[in-house]
């Protein structure tokens, strides 16, 4: 913590801006470009700040460099962007992604997501994304040249992997299987979130009819009149409170897709290691294979069925010049995969020590940043029900003047 | 007050040319009438029956009665009654419910100090009908609902009982209020028999002997023109009815949706239990948040259940008050009419004048009568109403308060 860029650095996402211009295939869209802005901070008590420069990015550039993250650094849960599009919506909010206030929710998961990646021990001394914040053109290429995208291991292989590997680390598996079940509930809680604003918005509105209608009523009573008009206008303002309230709310579900969305960072973790595991073992497999071959060619037992050994007992056996030839090459490979396999051995381990550093790490985060973003919803609702005392208090005494 | 006038003294309704003055000549202020309409002996109806307006201790009695505040100091009051202790009754023809009926009271028209009856609701729909009957020129309070709909709502169950309850409370408690009403026999009868149905039986045969039933039943007569202030009363219902009948939809909407969202809250808070579950530290909290979400359902359920029981029913009777005034109303114009038709066909038969006949006279007291109590019972309503409203609204805001006071704590 104590050398990461954040420290020493000030980054913020501060506008966006809508853009029309031609994308790869030169057909010409409408996009959001966010302006990253940056400012080296003096450790020192004096605060004192160098100028700020500042660049433009689009969100596929942020997915690039993510992408470069994740391949580069798989031990690492790096950290997940904003959703590309609106998901979780209740009826009000919209879908479309041009909305300003879903531009505006972008803008802040954006900076955090670059806040997130800065205060990463192991991430923020990565000089592409030194670049992503300081180097507007050839940023791309930059990436590209690195040549990321070999490194990135194919899902099929991936697939594979999972339901082959024989023994994962225990503690990866019941991580994955936590990895699931988070994401699950984390989803179905958006969804029923979403269900029970659009419901509380229905509640409040209605109220809405209450002020026109003690304001009609109002008209044809003498003594009543005043405390009902009055009254009426205390029901407006509590109809008028919810699209406030609702938008506060928006920001702790923004705090929880976050985190929805690091489930599927652990999962990638974890893959990872099914598959460099499972590499590890179909390497070992390969060289008790070869070494039995080799037992057998030397000892001349067949011990196990082999086409081989059929073929040979049909058409003859071979020289022995022949067999020495073979057992020489046998050797040569045996060597070489148990060096592989040593080396195999020694990166797996590697991985996992990182990689669970990296886990507890974010373990610790997550608590923190959940335990906060649970406060801050229960503050909310207090906020909310002390509001809604004040408009009732502030009616009854209307009423209790009528 | 100048104490009683005489007919006499009253401006003919034709001597002016113009059909408007008949209006304000007719209705002179309540306090002078009241007492003499009460007074004056010589009012009864067309067919000869006395008009049934139970007579008090003495006018002047009533009079003191009218000059007080319209908030009844208890002290001065002396007939108390309530209605409580719903039972189920269960006989081989039907099933039924029976409420406890307590009187206490100093009055003299009162044999005993203190009474308590059963009653059910046919027999409050039956005092309703003979009041209705026996005092047309004043408004009668309502009744909740007659009808339920079978399997929409349980007859039986706590709180469609209690709510009714509570409305046969209200019911009875403004006729005790009311000065002319609480002395009413049927009244009386009501609150002290111990077999109702022997006394209802009775008046039925007595009914028939008399071949006429007391109702100020005219037919056909139009009526030239409705006095300002009443006309003004009838659009002031009409407009009332409509705006309490879409506080009353309103009211309801609210309700269903704080029950949609209450669906919405039951599955929501299971959901940070499950999450719980699944954490190591943030278990707590997250069991926490679920616990308090539970907490909130069960205050909006309150919320809900109270605003059911006690807001709409008062407004629906509100409703069925305002209903019932508009027929007094019309029966009011009715009677009037009958007058001026009358007026009208003496005048055209030029018979000797001044001396009014009787008939016509009687109509006018009727006319003017009617007026007066119709009067005095929309002021004391309006009050009544401005207080019940009061006490309601405040009621809505309160629950509401709390309802918030309890999220808020949990």
């Amino acid at each position: 913590m104590e050398d990461c860029l954040a420290k020493k650095m000030e980054i913020t996402v501060s506008e966006a801006e809508k853009r029309t211009g031609r994308n790869a295939m030169n057909i010409q869209e409408t996009y959001t470009a966010y302006l990253i802005e940056t400012r080296a901070v003096e450790s020192q008590s004096e605060g004192q700040c160098g100028p700020v420069e500042s660049l433009w990015r689009r969100y596929s550039e942020f997915e690039l460099l993510r992408n470069y993250l994740s391949v580069t650094y798989p031990h690492i849960v790096v950290p997940p962007l904003p959703e590309k599009r609106a998901d979780f919506v209740w009826h009000k909010l919209s879908a479309d992604n041009m909305d300003p206030d879903f531009v505006e929710r972008r803008r802040i998961g954006l900076e955090n997501f670059l806040l997130r990646v800065a205060s990463h021990p192991v991430l923020c001394q990565d000089k592409i994304f030194y670049a992503f914040l300081t180097q507007e053109g050839g940023w791309k290429e930059m990436v590209n040249e690195t040549g990321f995208q070999l490194k990135a291991d194919s899902r099929l292989k991936a697939l594979n992997a999972t339901f082959r590997v024989k023994n994962p680390d225990k503690r990866f598996t019941e991580l994955k299987h936590y990895s699931d079940e988070l994401q699950s509930v984390i989803s179905h809680l958006l969804r029923v979130r979403a269900r029970v604003a659009d419901r509380l918005y229905g509640v409040y509105k209605v109220h809405g009819n209450y002020g026109r209608v003690f304001s009609e009523w109002s008209a044809i009573e003498k003594e009543m009149g005043d405390g009902l008009q009055s009254a009426g206008h205390h029901m407006d303002v509590y109809a008028a409170s919810i699209d406030d309230i609702l938008e506060e709310e928006e920001h702790y579900a923004d705090q929880l897709k976050e985190y929805l969305f690091y489930a599927e960072a652990l999962r990638a973790v974890c893959r990872k290691h099914e598959l460099m595991q499972y590499d590890l073992e179909m390497a070992a497999q390969d060289l008790t294979s070869k070494k039995q071959q080799c037992e057998e060619l030397a000892t001349g037992t067949v011990r196990t069925f082999s086409l081989k050994g059929m073929t040979s007992k049909l058409f003859g056996q071979e020289t022995p010049e022949q067999r020495e030839a073979k057992i020489k090459v046998l050797e040569e490979q045996i060597q070489e995969g148990e060096e592989q396999l040593k080396s195999k051995n020694l990166e797996g381990r590697d991985f996992v020590k990182s990689a669970w550093a990296d886990i507890e790490r974010f373990k610790e985060q997550k608590n923190h940043d959940l335990k906060e973003a649970l406060i801050s919803y229960a503050v909310m609702q207090i906020s909310m029900c002390k509001k809604g005392i004040q408009v009732w208090t502030n009616a009854k005494e209307c009423f209790s003047k009528m | 007050s100048s104490g009683p006038k005489s007919l006499r003294e009253m401006p003919h309704p034709l001597a002016t040319s113009s059909s408007e003055e008949m209006g304000p000549a007719l209705t002179p202020s309540p306090d002078l009438l009241l007492p003499r309409s009460i007074a004056d002996k010589d009012l009864s109806l067309p067919n000869g029956t006395p008009v049934d307006t139970s007579s008090p201790a003495s006018s002047s009695s009533l009079l003191n009665r009218l000059q007080l505040d319209d908030d009844l100091d208890v002290e001065t009051r002396d007939l108390f009654v309530t209605v409580d202790d719903p039972k189920k009754h269960v006989c081989t023809m039907e099933t039924y419910i029976t409420y406890r009926v307590t009187t206490k009271t100093t009055r003299a028209e009162f044999d005993l100090p203190e009474y308590s009856v059963r009653r059910r609701y046919q027999d409050f729909d039956w005092l309703r009908n003979k009041l209705e009957e026996s005092q047309p020129t004043h408004l009668i309070p309502p009744l909740p609902e007659k009808f339920v709909v079978k399997g929409v709502v349980d007859r039986f169950s706590e709180e469609f009982v209690e709510t009714r309850r509570k409305a046969l409370d209200k019911f009875l408690k403004r006729i005790t209020d009311h000065p002319v009403l609480s002395f009413n026999e049927h009244f009386n009868v009501f609150l002290t028999a111990k077999d109702l149905n022997a006394y209802k039986k009775q008046g039925m045969a007595l009914l028939s002997k008399m071949g006429e039933s007391v109702k100020y039943v005219t037919g056909g007569y139009k009526l030239r023109s409705r006095p300002l202030e009443f006309a003004a009363i009838g659009d002031y219902l009409d407009t009332f009815s409509l705006k309490l009948g879409t506080i009353d939809r309103i009211a309801q909407r609210i309700i269903k949706e704080q029950l949609e969202y209450l669906v919405e809250l039951r599955e929501y808070g299971p959901v940070y239990s499950t999450w719980g579950g699944l954490e190591v530290e943030l278990s707590e909290p997250l069991e926490g948040v679920s616990a308090c979400i539970g907490n909130c359902c069960t205050a909006l359920e309150e919320l809900s259940e109270d605003m059911t029981e006690d807001f709409l029913p008062v407004l629906r009777e509100y409703i069925l008050y305002a209903e019932s005034m508009k027929n007094v109303l019309k029966k009011r114009d009715q009677v009037q009419a009958e007058y001026e038709a009358k007026l009208e066909a003496i005048a055209l038969k030029r018979e000797d004048r001044p001396k009014v006949p009787t008939d016509v006279e009687k109509c006018q007291d009727r006319v003017e009568c009617f007026n007066a109590d119709l009067k005095a019972d929309m002021e004391r309503w309006q009050n009544n109403k401005r207080q019940d409203f009061r006490q309601l609204l405040m009621g809505m805001a309160d629950k509401n308060i709390q309802y918030y006071e309890k999220v808020c704590v949990t």
